[in-house]
């Protein structure tokens, strides 16, 4: 390619000081950028209005968008499901036989777990969800791990409400504009969750390690063993997030810290249950002056 | 082959009749903002292998038709880019200044250029953004440097689709 033509500005002191000028912008881009992004480091929350203004834009694309694809991938699904209803009706009704036993026992279970639960007076707390939303898109081309819902404020989504799948932990939401939130993904390295293992109830704590696997570090103990298919629930230390919500399994079998797979893979996400904070942080008590 | 597509093959186009300086001033913003709003397809993704094309069409408005963009353009795309792309604010402001400066440096030592040439810087300056921005937004101890690898080829690669595009918009431009 030829080099540029304008490279020499001539004796035009206007196109001089026009060209001079476009570099001192240029530079001053970078400055800003630096500037903005200092302020950003420092304070996270600073640009969330701005960036859930956008998002309110592009969520209900986003949300058009996965209407359109899942309902052009459901085709070759429907077309599968027209030939093998028959086999699949057959497979359910042996299945039904299989449960039936279960479930009457499960019945049992469940009404002798209510009525001790009534004696003890255990404080059970609403679980009823705030609202059931679709997570849209996410950050793909970045390093951190957030996902897009389509629902905020006006559904009544605030910063810091956690967010499940119907297998277990998405997330919690960070950020909320009028009709979007951004939620942070377990698996994102700032995400950090209590939980404890179901066989023995050791705590825990579930970190994101940004490549979709979150660590699983033991807390109060060293030389702890963990092994391949632990699973791990919330405890509700915290405050946030209710316990007995399922996070993750783990996957490779070590001590002290290990490698563990989200129950809710990200990939097959479809709905979101935003909940309350199981118990959020009491207001400050009112200073008394003297 | 017919008369009319032998005409149609010729790219020199003395009298046709080219997009309004205006709208020709606004096509490079819209196709660079377009490339960041690549965030938006509906994927919920666990690992982040989703090129930033807004960067990549940048690159290639600059290395390919120099006078698309004023040097202070990249601050403003690049905030806009911060706004969708999850980084922290500020981060691609910085990196996409920073980086017209530096072509602007090269052009100043590498005046002739051919377009491998061009692959190579914009090659370049992808794997510096997506590093740097990598150390921006994620702590040091995070394991994503594989996948970052895996991301940063498959940008390099993504250059000269950008390359296409600004090509055929470049030819309907009027020249400047």
């Amino acid at each position: 390619m030829a080099p540029a033509r304008d490279r020499r500005t001539g004796f035009s002191r206007r196109r001089q000081y026009g060209v001079f000028m476009g570099y001192v912008l240029a530079v001053a881009g970078a400055v800003v950028g630096l500037v903005l992004l200092v302020a950003s480091t420092f304070n996270p929350p600073a640009f969330s209005a701005l960036r859930m203004g956008v998002a309110g834009v592009t969520t209900p694309v986003s949300t058009g968008l996965a209407t359109v694809g899942s309902s052009i991938s459901g085709i070759p699904d429907a077309i599968g499901n027209y030939f093998f209803v028959k086999q699949e009706n057959v497979a359910l009704r042996a299945d039904r036989e299989r449960t039936r036993a279960l479930l009457m026992r499960a019945r049992t279970i469940a009404y002798d777990n209510r009525r001790l639960r009534s004696l003890l007076a255990i404080r059970e707390r609403s679980t009823a969800p705030v609202v059931t939303a679709r997570l849209v898109s996410s950050s793909a081309s970045s390093g951190r791990r957030y996902a897009l819902l389509n629902a905020g404020r006006w559904n009544g989504v605030l910063p810091g409400m956690p967010v499940r799948g119907p297998d277990g932990l998405i997330g919690r939401v960070v950020e909320t504009g009028p009709n979007a939130a951004r939620i942070l993904l377990l698996s994102d390295g700032d995400s950090i969750v209590p939980v404890r293992r179901t066989r023995d109830g050791m705590p825990a704590i579930a970190a994101g390690r940004g490549d979709g696997m979150i660590d699983i570090r033991s807390v109060n103990a060293t030389n702890v063993r963990f092994n391949a298919g632990d699973l791990f629930v919330t405890t509700g230390t915290g405050g946030i997030y209710a316990p007995g919500v399922p996070v993750a399994r783990v996957t490779k079998a070590g001590s002290d810290s290990v490698m563990a797979r989200a129950f809710a893979d990200p990939d097959t996400l479809d709905f979101a249950l935003v909940e309350r904070m199981f118990m959020p942080v009491p207001p400050p008590r009112p200073v008394t002056e003297q | 082959m017919s008369r009319a597509r032998v005409v149609d093959s010729v790219d020199y186009k003395p009298f046709e009749t080219k997009i309004p300086a205006g709208r020709s001033r606004a096509i490079p913003w819209a196709t660079v903002m377009a490339g960041s709003l690549i965030t938006i397809i509906p994927v919920v993704a666990t690992i982040p292998l989703l090129p930033p094309f807004g960067f990549v069409m940048l690159l290639a408005w600059r290395l390919l038709a120099r006078f698309a963009f004023k040097p202070w353009a990249a601050a403003p795309l690049g905030f806009f880019d911060d706004l969708v792309s999850g980084q922290p604010l500020g981060s691609a402001v910085l990196m996409w200044s920073l980086a017209f400066v530096a072509i602007d440096m090269i052009e100043q030592r590498l005046a002739f250029r051919d377009y491998w040439q061009d692959w190579l810087i914009a090659g370049g300056l992808i794997a510096a953004c997506i590093l740097v921005g990598r150390f921006i937004a994620v702590p040091v101890g995070a394991h994503v440097d594989t996948i970052l690898i895996a991301q940063i080829a498959v940008t390099i690669l993504m250059f000269p689709l950008a390359a296409r595009i600004v090509a055929a918009i470049q030819n309907k431009r009027g020249a400047e």
